[in-house]
């Protein structure tokens, strides 16, 4: 990690020197970025992943304003329709009764932001660009006159397994310039495309927004066996079943060898 | 050692699931059952999708089914004639009770179903278990108490048409019960994900008549049949199979079983099955508090792969 940590902070000094040596537009700032892993394997002894998100900001003019510079950082996972089901107590005992289709929600989200959510961004910019966790979900009315507890209810279930993840003050700005923070990525991660941005903001307002995408995919034995599962399933089953009786009859042969 | 399960995508334990398979084998080595009912909700408790551990307890239970089938060959204790009759049935039962599984997972209710179930089936049987082996225990104790008197034929089953010989069972009986009984146990090995033998062995004694030296052997044998197509069609229809869970619980298992055998060689087989019962009724406990008391988080996601 120490290592990891040293090499973040060498690109994005290297990031830092792009960033001086390139002309930028008068007055502007832009984010120069970069990502530890270019992606991400889920192998046989995947156990969630850390990425590091580094970078500078290159700007011709110097620091406009009084207004610090601050980092938004969002990482978030391929998108899904999800139910979300409500229990009731029916003849004393619980059933689920209501449900609530939400149309797309991430599997993953992440915010990581270098000071309070709601003094770095403005609830205007949040709208526009969908940066908070809320504004990142979907749910078009459904008939349910209490859409709402449902959608919390999303949010809440997620965060407690850190599928959503707020991390406020989690980007280290350093010199107004250069930023670093890491995301910690669970270990039942969906496969897709993984789109990490980054906002600079001052005063509550967008300056400049950076989009790269990470692919999350499973590797080696982890893609063999899901493929042939999705692909050919009554091949996969009949081979499940081969495994099990082989694996049944061997061990009886063995330990009757043993005993003997 | 943590190990990515393909299927399941979740990230657990190795050692915790070959323990699990071990202790699930040890119980069934000792008491002659698939643990089917415990692998289960132990799975559910170690954070495996509800429909993933289904599946592959089914797959699991072919392996400690073929397992222990192999030694009542050698001793000549399975009515094959009666294992197929009763398969022909469960088949049957096994292709409805996959449709009844995903039937109700649209509807969200596949939960409660399968809890349902749990609770019944684990409380009558534990019940009924504890109270006869209760009496063998008295009456071992007592032994000029008289043996309870020879059960009288069923009257009605002996009127049921297509008769058929059952050699090995040396029984003359109609294929209508037997088909009937293969095909519930079907119906609830594929809602369960499990092979249905604490259902069928009672069955088999008090509704067939079987003597009980061949019960085990035929109920092993047909269970090999039914858990099997309830693999094969739970992967077909659901992706829901995990391999590398499967292995894992599987050679955990194979090891506690043969463990679990030398365990209950030791005991008195009354002890043994009042253990079993108590065993059964604290699962049962278990779930029914579930059912009963205000859970912790109303709300719950649904599972994507089980949506239509």
């Amino acid at each position: 990690m120490r290592r990891a940590r040293l090499r973040c902070l060498a690109l994005a000094l290297a990031a830092a020197a792009l960033a001086l040596s390139s002309p930028a537009p008068a007055g502007a700032e832009t984010v120069v970025a970069g990502l530890s892993q270019e992606e991400i394997s889920i192998t046989t002894n995947f156990d969630g992943s850390e990425i590091l998100i580094f970078g500078a900001v290159r700007r011709e003019a110097p620091p406009p304003g009084s207004d610090p510079l601050e980092v938004i950082v969002t990482v978030q996972g391929p998108s899904r329709p999800v139910t979300v089901r409500r229990k009731d107590r029916r003849f004393g005992i619980w059933v689920n009764t209501d449900a609530s289709e939400i149309d797309l929600a991430p599997t993953f989200y992440a915010v990581s932001t270098s000071g309070p959510l709601a003094e770095v961004l403005t609830q205007t910019e949040d709208l526009r660009h969908r940066v908070s966790v809320p504004r990142a979900i979907r749910a078009v009315g459904t008939g349910i006159s209490d859409q709402e507890s449902f959608t919390e209810a999303l949010i809440r279930i997620r965060s407690d397994s850190s599928a959503y993840q707020l991390n406020e003050s989690a980007v280290r700005v350093r010199q107004q310039t250069l930023f670093d923070t890491a995301v910690r990525l669970p270990s039942n991660l969906t496969e897709g495309a993984y789109r990490t941005r980054i906002f600079l903001t001052r005063g509550g307002e967008v300056v400049d927004v950076h989009e790269q995408e990470i692919p999350v995919r499973k590797v080696g034995l982890e893609r063999i066996i899901y493929t042939l599962a999705h692909q050919r399933p009554l091949v996969y089953g009949l081979l499940s079943l081969a495994i099990a009786v082989c694996a049944g009859w061997l061990a009886s042969a063995l330990f009757r060898y043993i005993r003997s | 050692m943590q190990i990515y399960l393909p299927i399941a995508e979740v990230s657990v334990n190795a050692f915790m699931l070959l323990g699990l398979g071990g202790l699930v084998g040890i119980l069934s080595g000792m008491f002659g059952v698939g643990g089917g009912f415990l692998i289960t909700p132990l799975l559910f408790f170690v954070g495996i999708p509800p429909a993933v551990a289904v599946a592959t307890s089914t797959n699991q239970i072919v392996a400690s089914s073929v397992s222990g089938v192999l030694a009542h060959f050698k001793r000549k204790t399975v009515d094959l004639k009666m294992g197929v009759v009763l398969l022909a049935g469960g088949l049957v039962g096994t292709v409805a009770g996959v449709q009844v599984f995903s039937a109700l997972a649209r509807l969200g209710q596949v939960d409660l179903l399968v809890q349902l179930c749990y609770v019944l089936f684990l409380g009558v049987i534990g019940t009924l278990m504890l109270a006869e082996s209760l009496r063998a225990a008295r009456r071992a104790r007592r032994p000029a108490a008289p043996a309870p008197a020879p059960r009288k034929a069923r009257g009605w089953m002996q009127k049921l048409p297509l008769k058929m010989r059952f050699r090995t069972s040396g029984l003359y009986i109609s294929v209508i019960p037997p088909v009937l009984v293969g095909g519930f146990v079907g119906l609830l090995a594929a809602i369960m994900g499990v092979g249905g033998g604490f259902v069928m062995v009672p069955a088999m004694i008090y509704l067939l008549g079987m003597p009980t030296k061949v019960v085990v052997g035929t109920s092993l044998f047909q269970i090999i049949f039914v858990a099997g197509a309830a693999t094969v069609m739970h992967a077909t229809a659901n992706y829901s199979v995990d391999m590398v869970l499967a292995l894992l619980l599987i050679l955990g298992g194979v090891i506690g079983a043969q463990v679990g055998t030398r365990i209950g060689v030791k005991m008195k087989a009354e002890n043994l099955r009042i253990l079993l019962a108590l065993m059964v009724l604290l699962v049962c406990g278990r779930l029914a508090l579930d059912l009963v008391l205000t859970p912790a988080e109303l709300y719950s996601l649904a599972d994507a792969r089980v949506a239509p």
